[in-house]
């Protein structure tokens, strides 16, 4: 068994046992990049030679007997969170050459728990995009078959998790960026609640929505890593003054009597099949675990995408503006005045996902518009919530497909954005109301690619969800296949 | 005429005009509106600045509770309403100087709506209203410097906390328009909420211009005047654009919806750009900021705070002083002024002597010296000091404008003065006498004069006992003296 085939939680027992060194998990993290980083292409930036710096000082930890939660471990951080000194491009040639002089607060706080950064992730580009297809260097593949996509747009961090790459990872999620390519690629993607975990130092798509969360290789490690970054933070005005529990502690308890909510709205013509009937047998399974379904409705949930494509690409055209060649980052030659500059920088720097997103966002924010689309997209959204509080009164958790299919292949959907934007369906409303989700694996096709279930919390309950997918791994197998590279 | 363009231009007589003025206050906190650097003025470029507020990727802005506090404070002190919710919004547009391509500011939700403040126009009190208040932040700085093809960019101003205060179009004229101004400044300063200082851009105005018919209801089409950014401007561009905007209409002209610049090389307006050529600010809420939710004990708290403020000041200072109008609206134009004022009197001198040598030899020494009341060597306490040793008659007025000099020079207090230098008053009236007898026993051709008649020489004799007592003879016992003598 090579160490970086492990969970956080089996090598911190191992660590603290000083049956093992740090660097000696990090040999086989970086030999595994070594032999399938040419075939995945999870990273962007590998930073080899600063993780074996960190290993250093969590052997000295762990020899003082001062380890926290993740000394010694793994860990890698998608490219699109500030890490100090460390090239953070967010997949992007406008960034491609941007080194942040200032610690993004979540990686501040892996810091404070002794974490090794393995590298940063790939990407869709500004995490604009469900397949990395978007990323402005590379597409990452799926570890599962090379040919797919592994979801996105945190696609380069799930796939270094299924791909033995990294121990865990962190993933922003804005409209299903942990979940669907935690699913796509057969391993653990949280939301948490909107405001539980800072944004300091996330580079912006959408500020409203983004949430920064763990994808691991099980439903106990999701724990330990959202441990480790949840919690209010200053800097971060719409980081909630909420308490922290100890998530590990609900992992195991009882879940008799739970009510699960199945959403009718989403169990819908053309879903997958395969994808169907694995959501179903989760639900008999959950249901036989002890807990009760439900059927509810979150009748607005036919709003959830074009709501999320106006508000997000709202947010985003402003968001982005910032890139203008001025300060940082890409400046294009040969423009004759500022205008020139800027249009320059900005046409030859962005992506087309990126471009197309911008006008879109720019255009529902203008003069004459902003009443049809903007304000009709909140209007949207608010009853989007509603629903979900609705539903929350009667139930505890809402259980749904993650994604519509398994991976798609490479290509398949990225001339068409309107079918890419549909993979994200079941994942957007999550968003839009700020609740936690998260998927895990619940079963795989005849194809073998993996299928995720989506289990949707109250606001600041993860509580409740993590407990019940524990429960649900604890009583299956499909956390422990592994792809074959 | 009403307009207060005072002149015998053709067709002047028929118009009125609206103006309606936006004032930018910079607060005095001491750092900026989301990010924790400092907001002090005149620092070398680039050298208070941070990932915040040069707008780097992923950073978040955190609101300065202060720069709330001040707005709120504002309001209450031009009678407005609190919003007990409000929030920020996004104003994007691109531009060197904005290192996010979007201000943070208010728009659909200001902290501030509803008040007015108070005027005097052509004698009579006038009430102008304040239709809001909000907060945003200010943008750098481009410097257009050494002739290369490239400007620089300092963003020391930028995320320094502004107000900015929009009245309604209650302003009539230009001399309004200069009043509105003023009165916006003292307050300001008295709530130390902003330094008032136009030169320095800490305060700066743009105004919305228009000209009807006088008697006609609806407005006219209006102008926006940008760059007047001195109290002298605010008068003069206002008076150029009305005269500019009748002349368009006598002409048989229209006026165009524009932003216009004061170009102060020339003294006019220039057209800068259109309302076709106008910004789409795609204005909508900043998500990075929760809305601000304020209760009202913390306003009541503030209000408990809130000074006095310039026109009860001034009231009280005539009904409780005595003092002339005049004398009062001087003496509160600022509150230090005010402060030093009552200081003084309250030393327990006469009221009105306080006033007339603050507003007379105190302010032309300190307008000599280009000093604010603030720098003033003399303490309240000193002048006070002297004014007693008048009225108890131990130095006359005019000994005191020479101990009042020196006490202003020296720091000493008067009572010192008058010791070392010998400055008592002589009001013995056997010592008077005495040098009464010698003057006119010198003079005897113009004791017969004067006994023929020419009473004006009555001077004379006083003047030579003065230059004969150094000035220190009592001048009422003086006079009394020569004219019993001379009987």
């Amino acid at each position: 068994m090579k160490l970086n085939e492990l969970t956080i939680a089996e090598l911190r027992r191992l660590l603290d046992n000083r049956e093992i060194k740090p660097h000696e998990v990090l040999d086989d993290i970086y030999n595994r990049i070594d032999s399938v980083e040419d075939k995945v292409k999870s990273f962007i930036t590998v930073t080899k030679d600063h993780a074996y710096e960190m290993a250093k000082n969590a052997e000295q930890a762990i020899l003082s007997n001062k380890q926290s939660l993740l000394t010694g471990i793994p860990v890698a951080v998608k490219d699109n969170m500030c890490t100090k000194g460390i090239l953070t491009t967010c997949a992007s040639m406008i960034l491609n050459n941007f080194i942040p002089p200032y610690e993004s607060a979540v990686t501040a706080r892996l810091k404070e728990q002794g974490y090794v950064l393995v590298g940063k992730t790939n990407l869709d580009e500004f995490a604009m995009g469900s397949s990395t297809e978007n990323s402005g260097f590379h597409t990452t593949r799926n570890p599962w078959d090379l040919e797919r996509v592994p979801g996105g747009s945190s696609g380069g961090s799930a796939a270094a998790v299924a791909a033995g790459e990294c121990i865990a990872a962190l993933g922003s999620d804005t409209g299903g960026s942990i979940r669907q390519p935690a699913a796509l690629c057969g391993v653990v993607g949280l939301k948490p609640t909107y405001g539980r975990v800072s944004r300091y130092g996330l580079v912006a798509f959408a500020s409203s929505l983004d949430q920064i969360g763990p994808i691991t290789k099980n439903v106990t490690d999701t724990a330990i890593m959202l441990n480790a970054v949840a919690g209010h933070d200053p800097l971060d005005s719409t980081s909630a003054p909420a308490e922290v529990p100890d998530f590990a502690k609900f992992l195991g308890q009882d879940i008799t009597g739970l009510k699960i909510g199945i959403p009718k709205e989403y169990f819908i013509e053309g879903m997958d099949k395969e994808v169907d009937d694995a959501v179903r047998s989760a639900i008999k399974k959950l249901e036989a675990l002890g807990a009760i379904p439900v059927e509810v409705s979150l009748p607005h949930t036919g709003y959830a995408v074009a709501a999320y494509y106006i508000l997000a690409t709202s947010e985003a055209s402003s968001n982005l503006a910032r890139y203008d060649g001025v300060k940082y980052g890409f400046r294009a030659s040969g423009g004759k005045d500022l205008l020139e500059m800027y249009m320059n920088t900005r046409s030859q720097g962005f992506g087309a996902e990126v471009k197309r997103r911008i006008m879109l966002g720019t255009y529902a924010l203008s003069a004459g518009y902003y009443d049809a689309y903007y304000k009709k997209g909140q209007q949207a959204r608010t009853l989007i919530k509603q629903d979900f509080d609705n539903a929350f009164k009667n139930v505890d958790v809402i259980v749904t497909p993650t994604s519509p299919s398994a991976a798609f292949r490479v290509g398949e959907k990225s001339a068409n954005p309107l079918q890419m934007y549909l993979s994200d369906i079941f994942t957007i409303s999550v968003n839009l109301s700020g609740v936690p989700a998260i998927s895990i694996p619940c079963g795989f096709t005849k194809d073998n690619l993996p299928i995720g279930l989506q289990i949707i919390g109250r606001h600041f309950d993860e509580d409740a969800i993590l407990k019940i997918a524990y429960a649900y791994e604890q009583s299956t197998e499909w956390h422990l296949r592994r792809p074959q590279l | 005429m009403k307009s207060g363009v005072r002149s015998q231009e053709s067709g002047v007589e028929k118009y009125e005009a609206v103006i309606g003025l936006e004032v930018h206050a910079q607060m005095l906190t001491d750092t900026k509106i989301f990010c924790g650097c400092s907001t002090k003025f005149g620092s070398e470029p680039n050298t208070q600045t941070c990932p915040v507020c040069i707008g780097m990727p992923g950073v978040l802005p955190v609101l300065n509770k202060k720069a709330l506090e001040f707005t709120i404070k504002t309001g209450l002190a031009t009678h407005c309403k609190i919003s007990p919710y409000s929030r920020f919004a996004r104003k994007n547009y691109f531009y060197p100087d904005l290192p996010k391509g979007y201000q943070i500011s208010q728009y659909e939700l200001p902290i501030c709506e509803g008040g007015y403040i108070e005027i005097v126009a052509d004698g009579e009190v006038k009430r102008i209203g304040i239709t809001r208040i909000h907060m945003e932040e200010d943008a750098g700085k481009n410097i257009h410097e050494g002739g290369g093809h490239y400007s620089f960019v300092d963003l020391n101003r930028a995320g320094v906390p502004l107000m900015e205060i929009v009245s309604e179009p209650d302003i009539r004229s230009p001399e309004e328009a200069a009043e509105y101004m003023k009165k916006m400044r003292t307050i300001l300063r008295y709530l130390g909420v902003c330094d008032g200082n136009m030169e320095q851009g800490s305060l700066r105005c743009d105004a919305n211009v228009s000209i009807r018919s006088v008697g006609q209801k609806e407005f006219g089409v209006k102008t926006e005047l940008k760059n007047i950014n001195s109290f002298k401007f605010v008068e003069k561009a206002l008076d150029y654009e009305i005269r500019r905007q009748i002349k368009v209409l006598e002409e048989g002209g229209k006026i165009i919806q524009e932003t216009r610049l004061w170009d102060t090389a020339t003294n006019t307006t220039q057209s800068m750009r259109s309302k076709e050529e106008a910004h789409d600010y795609r204005y909508f809420p900043e998500p990075d900021l929760v809305p601000i939710v304020v209760n009202q004990e913390w306003i009541d708290e503030i209000k408990s705070t809130l000074p006095e403020l310039p026109d009860a000041k001034r009231e009280r200072f005539v009904t409780q002083y005595g003092l002339p109008e005049y004398d009062a609206e001087l003496l509160t134009s600022e509150r230090a002024i005010a402060d030093w004022y009552e200081d003084a009197v309250n030393v327990g001198v006469q009221p009105k002597a306080v006033s007339n040598w603050m507003m007379g030899e105190l302010m032309r020494m300190l307008n000599e010296e280009s000093k604010s009341i603030e720098e003033c060597p003399l303490k309240p306490d000193q002048l006070a000091g002297m004014l007693k040793l008048i009225d108890d008659a131990t130095i006359s007025g005019k000994i005191a404008k020479t101990v009042f000099e020196e006490m202003y020079r020296s720091g000493k207090d008067a009572d010192t003065i008058v010791k070392e230098k010998g400055l008592v008053q002589i009001s013995d009236e056997g010592a008077i006498e005495k040098v009464v007898d010698e003057i006119l026993l010198k003079n005897v051709k113009e004791v017969e004069r004067y006994k023929a008649g020419e009473e004006k020489l009555l001077g004379f004799f006083v003047g030579l006992v003065m230059k004969e007592t150094k000035g220190k003879a009592n001048p009422q016992i003086l006079n009394e003296l020569v004219k019993k003598k001379l009987s």
